[in-house]
């Protein structure tokens, strides 16, 4: 599996940055002929997470957000979002429906949502050092010159 | 964001635009400011031009249905487009019976 283009992003972890960073991703995709379904799929799998970066991560601070995505040969787009905060100490608990720590009106469904709408979600968190989540999706278009005729 | 109108007991939530965690607070503000000086019978609310929204667009309505019963009222949302219903559906909210 051959990464074929990748970007690099990081901005401060203000609210407004949410949109900022969907609609990059989503652009940064865009090569791979995605249909809209799928775009909106990663858009708000990525709105989630970073929201959870601002939310969560930093919820008493300000802090830097890093997104790391790639396209592979596979026409796979693996999406890497990460913050330096204060990190998940129960990862299982985090990721269930409807739990949330926060005392605004947060749904408690982010990770719901990144689960039901990417092919892999995985999260790798320390407490005190930050969290990682890295969303997979394989967007299928065999370009004309690549298809086998027979 | 919003425009809000009340005709007749029912005031509607008009929203457009995108729904995100930035965003949702003002749409808040901006809807409870208005339902506690009209006290609607309904409060609808209207996702027909809302061009994309996350899990913050579920914690809305959410709210919205928990501050409107407080007053009295009930809460409706009306016209979800195609690319916001698979968030809808994954919220359960359709078992509060909230959605048309």
């Amino acid at each position: 599996m051959n990464v074929l283009n990748q970007m690099k992003l990081s901005f401060l972890s203000r609210s407004i940055n949410e949109s900022f960073a969907r609609s990059a991703v989503a652009a940064f995709v865009l090569p791979l002929d995605p249909t809209v379904a799928e775009i909106t799929d990663i858009k708000t799998a990525v709105s989630e997470a970073v929201t959870n970066c601002i939310v969560h991560g930093y919820r008493d601070s300000e802090g830097t957000v890093t997104i790391d995505a790639r396209i592979t040969d596979a026409g796979k787009v693996i999406i890497r979002i990460r913050d330096t905060g204060v990190g998940i100490s129960d990862i299982k608990r985090a990721m269930e429906p409807l739990y949330t720590t926060s005392c605004d009106e947060r749904a408690g469904l982010g990770f719901a949502v990144m689960q039901s709408f990417m092919d892999r979600v995985a999260v790798r968190s320390s407490p005190g050092k930050g969290t990682t989540v890295t969303l997979e999706k394989t967007i299928l278009r065999i370009p004309y010159d690549k298809r086998r005729s027979g | 964001m919003v425009d809000i109108t009340f005709q007749d007991g029912i005031m509607t939530a008009q929203l457009y635009g995108e729904i995100d965690h930035h965003i949702a607070p003002k749409i808040r503000g901006l809807i409870d400011a208005r339902a506690e000086s009209c006290r609607p019978e309904v409060l609808q609310l209207d996702f027909s031009a809302v061009s994309f929204m996350d899990s913050s667009g579920i914690g809305l309505v959410m709210g919205r249905y928990r501050t409107i019963s407080l007053l009295g009222g009930r809460c409706e949302v009306v016209n979800i487009p195609p690319p916001l219903q698979r968030v809808f559906r994954l919220s359960g909210l359709g078992g509060l019976g909230v959605l048309r």
